[in-house]
């Protein structure tokens, strides 16, 4: 939930305060008489009178607009396929609660660099669950989120509570919220292995209207892990030699990430972002996102954004270690890269009653390239790069 | 411990600073928003199309949180 521009309700304040000044109504009057003089003018008035009137009533924070999504999602890049569908319907209840019910799908084909250099491929599947409920109360939302996704040898939980707050007159945005993790570590074809993880994540956002065309964000998120942080499959090597990988069982990062975005007039927009992030293993990163959107007509609105990543490598991480330490890894997620994507994104709007339903068509597409500095490709000697292709074709619709 | 026990101080000293700033009158007043109604102008417009998108990126990136976006966990390593 961001800052949002509530125009309804505060506008009949304004009015109420306009209308106690005798001159000030005069002035006003008259534009307005010269409005109601056009029946095209006079519909148009009639219709925002209409719209006043409805919510005069309303709360200040509107509950999420209620929805279904149906997507499939493909990915594929490195050796690896994972696709699927995903779902999420969303509904009031009573005029004060919002409830959500997710399902998402990943069917894996694995053939990175890691399995075939070290394994064999395989094929797996991981399904997610999630429900939520959002609890409104005047400028406040309260939200209690649970999730539950499972693999054959990886399960995880969470439970969310996210609490956030208009004020300013609905110009600011204040939002906090917590999420525990509890993982279930498994090793297939070693049933004696069973370990577990728990996650703690704690955030924090603001979002502030600035001007009539901008709109900006602040959000803090530290999060701390402890248990197995690792892969009961990976190989480390220390003097050539393959061993298993040994990390550390604890963890915390702190990211803050900034966004800011704006109307550049005839229905064109900008977005910019950037987020840092450092962790207590030494891992360093930046990213930088920038795009812009723009509609075409009633019905299409396309999006294109670049983003880019860099990442400085865990303190443990090695490509080949030349020394005994107590841990190390090798997994190319902690070492040195950056990638660099290319995406885009297109909406239709199928079909709209206004004030009933509108269902949505959209395709989005981005292209990967990652570059690795410090993880070698030991089938040909050279630092590894692969790109990867993100496939989202999807269906919306509110009602 | 230490991180919930800053948690917590960082929450109490935002909501009495923000608590001195009630009387703040809106800059951008409730008419002048019509703009920023627009789906256009969301930060991020559908649930699951951000939700792959983290998870991606989750999987393949080390650094991960403040993306306003909440996914589960998973042993995608």
């Amino acid at each position: 939930m961001c800052a949002k521009p509530r125009a309804a309700q505060p506008a009949c304040k304004e009015a109420a305060v306009a209308a106690t000044s005798t001159s000030r109504w005069l002035q006003w009057s008259a534009p307005l008489r010269r409005t109601l003089r056009s029946p095209d003018s006079l519909r148009r008035v009639a219709a925002l009178l209409g719209g006043l009137m409805a919510v005069g009533t309303a709360r200040a924070v509107d509950l999420p607009e209620e929805r279904a999504e149906g997507m499939i999602h493909v990915y594929n890049g490195g050796g690896i396929t994972a696709s699927g569908p995903a779902l999420l319907v969303r509904k009031n209840v009573a005029d004060k609660v919002s409830l959500s019910a997710g399902y998402y799908l990943d069917a894996v084909s694995n053939a990175s660099i890691d399995v075939v250099t070290t394994a064999s491929p395989y094929r797996e599947r991981r399904t997610e669950y999630n429900v939520g409920a959002d609890y409104v109360y005047r400028d406040s939302m309260l939200s209690l989120s649970l999730s539950n996704s499972k693999e054959p040898d990886y399960t995880a939980s969470t439970a969310s509570l996210d609490v956030s707050q208009e004020v300013f007159g609905g110009m600011t945005t204040v939002s906090m919220g917590f999420t525990r993790g509890s993982d279930k570590v498994l090793k297939h074809g070693e049933p004696a292995f069973a370990d577990s993880v728990t996650h703690w994540q704690y955030r924090f956002g603001v979002t502030q209207v600035l001007t009539p065309k901008w709109i900006a964000s602040a959000n803090f998120e530290a999060i701390s892990d402890d248990g197995f942080l690792g892969s009961p499959y990976r190989a480390a090597r220390v003097f050539g030699a393959a061993v298993q990988e040994r990390n550390p069982r604890t963890r915390s990062s702190r990211a803050i990430k900034l966004r800011a975005i704006g109307d550049l007039g005839n229905r064109n927009a900008i977005h910019a972002e950037y987020r840092y992030f450092c962790d207590t293993w030494a891992i360093k990163a930046h990213t930088l996102e920038g795009g812009y959107s723009r509609y075409f007509g009633d019905l299409w609105l396309a999006d294109a954004y670049v983003r880019f990543y860099t990442q400085k490598h865990a303190l443990f991480y090695s490509d080949n270690a030349q020394s005994e330490t107590l841990y190390v890894s090798r997994n190319r997620q902690l070492s040195t890269f950056n990638d660099i994507g290319i995406g885009a994104k297109l909406s239709y709007t199928w079909k709209k009653v206004p004030g009933k339903y509108e269902i949505k068509a959209n395709g989005a597409y981005e292209l990967v390239q990652y570059k690795f500095k410090d993880f070698t490709d030991i089938r040909t000697g050279s630092p590894y790069s692969f790109n990867a292709n993100v496939l989202q074709l999807y269906v919306s619709a509110t009602f | 411990m230490k991180t919930t026990r800053l948690f917590v101080v960082a929450m109490l000293s935002a909501a009495s600073l923000l608590g001195g700033c009630a009387n703040i009158e809106p800059w951008v007043k409730p008419y002048e928003r019509e703009r920023l109604a627009d789906p256009i102008m969301k930060f991020s417009r559908d649930s699951l199309d951000a939700k792959h998108r983290e998870h991606v990126r989750d999987v393949r990136e080390a650094s991960r949180g403040a993306t306003g976006v909440q996914g589960g966990g998973c042993g995608c390593n």
